[in-house]
């Protein structure tokens, strides 16, 4: 398997990597993937005052492309609105990595951590309003 | 003495360089300079001179054996010699029974023969060995019926370098008269294979684990009493009508002297490696949650195959890219399943973790192994740094018992 530079230098040298306080009610938490597919991914956002993802975290379990596509995302997503963030795609981060096609599913994974991670800040949200 | 080549061969069970030995012999038997005749030319000294070197090299690999030199089919490796026997001893006792006897850790050669034999209206049992890897001799000998015909057992296991009880298992397979027929591609220069003593009546072999050259192997078939197969490949009778085709005489020359030289050096290789392994082992056992797979005691010297609990295996291969090194077993590592040897063992915390397969041999040096170690710690203390599982472990979260969003 031929990875790319950008896979490489993201496995070898992987951003943000860490973890945020889960109880923290500017944190959203999303987990995807499972052990017994090979993958497993934890992304963490913690969103700032003015609605912008001040900072994100990840950690995963998985094959070079899909720590390079959770170490990527963590860049992406900060600076941007909830809106912003919704609207990365997998496409987006398998392009940018070049992944090839028996890892695009890496992306994917990817794409429903960030869903998950803006769910469960949603949810936390929503709990402190009512 | 400061030159370690790197990549680091670490995957001398998967294939071996040839010899320098053997190469120069091979290569005499080539060019118009050399011994290139076809050894089944009966009228001039061209064919007798390679019938001679033939017949020497079939006298290395009985040897190696405690054969007789007549016991030795020349293949064109340890796959062709298992669909030989199994295939060949299976159909020649049609008559006898349609019943085999396998174990769910033998080499793929002989489980999808068997599954051919199925598709042929054979019934196969697979057996599945104790933890360590071994075979249960109680649960073998119950496994044999009336109308089986050919049992199969792998000397040494390719993945965890496991060595099978073939003396006993032989006087049991003697005692049931079912054709006992042996996957020894791993064996030669590892460890002593004495064929009379185990009563084997077939044996699997090839050259290029044994650092000789790819696609030469020999299939053992006893004489007394004597085994009989049906040809699978027909042709000019050569073999003895057992496997026709021309014989490849460097190939065999290759095959002959890399197993005169494995028979010669065995018990000095044997003694470097063990320790050469200790080392290994030694540097790395310092490292939380891993295992090793397959007996200590019973497993050739050179061979070291442990898990990494909450490390992916993709990503582990990764960032070992300086050492070669095989993830279950090199005919299946491109599929990115789990070990069907390592499953078959029963191994509970298969899913999470993560097998690599170490095997050293005659070129490998104690500088290799220390570069090695550091390689793998390393890797694994970066790897479970960047795992969520591990920090689950860490915080006494049994991961059995999580809700996980398959997908």
């Amino acid at each position: 398997m031929a990875y790319s530079d950008k896979v490489l230098d993201h496995y070898e040298n992987p951003r943000n990597v860490g973890v945020l306080d889960k109880d923290d009610p500017s944190v959203g938490t999303g987990m995807v993937g499972a052990p017994a597919c090979g993958d497993v991914m934890r992304l963490q956002i913690k969103v700032g005052d003015d609605g912008r993802i001040e900072d994100a975290k990840f950690k995963t379990y998985g094959c070079g492309s899909a720590i390079a596509s959770s170490s990527l995302v963590t860049e992406m997503v900060k600076g941007k609105t909830l809106e912003e963030v919704e609207a990365i795609k997998n496409r987006d981060i398998s392009d940018e990595l070049a992944l090839p096609p028996v890892k695009i599913h890496c992306s994917v994974l990817a794409e429903d951590a960030i869903a998950a991670a803006i769910a469960d800040l949603k949810s936390k949200q929503q709990a402190k309003a009512s | 003495m400061s030159s370690l080549n790197i990549p680091i061969y670490m995957d001398y069970s998967s294939t071996t360089p040839v010899d320098e030995r053997v190469a120069k012999k091979m290569g005499e038997c080539l060019t118009q300079q050399g011994y290139f005749g076809n050894p089944a030319s009966r009228s001039h000294s061209f064919g007798w001179q390679a019938e001679e070197l033939v017949e020497e090299a079939r006298q290395h690999v009985a040897a190696l054996l405690g054969a007789d030199p007549r016991e030795i089919i020349w293949t064109s490796g340890a796959t062709e010699s298992d669909n030989l026997a199994i295939k060949g001893a299976a159909h020649f006792n049609v008559k006898r029974g349609k019943h085999i006897v396998t174990v769910k850790t033998e080499h793929k050669a002989v489980l999808d023969t068997c599954r051919q034999l199925e598709r042929e209206g054979f019934e196969v049992t697979y057996l599945d060995p104790m933890e360590n890897g071994l075979v249960d001799h109680d649960q073998f000998r119950a496994a044999l019926r009336d109308d089986t015909t050919v049992a199969s057992v792998m000397h040494v296991n390719n993945e965890i370098g496991v060595i099978q009880d073939l003396k006993a298992l032989g006087a049991i397979c003697r005692e049931k008269g079912v054709v006992f027929h042996v996957d020894a591609a791993q064996s030669p220069g590892k460890v002593a294979i004495d064929v009379e003593d185990m009563n084997v009546d077939l044996m699997s072999l090839c050259a290029h684990k044994a650092y000789g050259p790819k696609g030469i192997g020999a299939l053992y078939v006893r004489r007394k009493p004597r085994i009989r197969l049906e040809a699978q490949m027909h042709g000019g009778g050569h073999e003895r009508g057992f496997r026709s085709g021309t014989l490849p005489t460097h190939q065999i020359v290759g095959m002959g002297e890399a197993f005169r030289i494995a028979h010669e050096e065995m018990e000095a290789e044997n003694e470097r490696l063990s320790k050469l392994r200790d080392r290994l082992l030694d540097g790395i056992k310092d490292l939380e949650e891993i295992y090793i797979n397959g007996d200590m005691e019973q497993r050739i010297p050179g061979n070291l195959n442990i898990s990494f609990s909450y490390v992916e295996g993709e990503s582990l291969i990764m960032s070992l890219k300086d050492i070669a090194v095989s993830s279950g077993s090199a005919c299946t590592s491109a599929s990115l399943e789990p070990s069907y040897v390592l499953r078959a063992l029963g191994r509970a915390d298969e899913l999470a973790s993560s097998s690599i397969r170490f095997t050293m041999g005659r070129y490998s040096t104690e500088e290799e192994v220390d570069y090695t170690v550091d390689l793998i710690k390393n890797a694994v203390s970066k790897l479970r740094e960047l795992s969520p599982l591990w920090d689950m472990y860490k915080e006494g979260i049994d991961l059995d018992t999580v809700e996980w969003a398959h997908h």
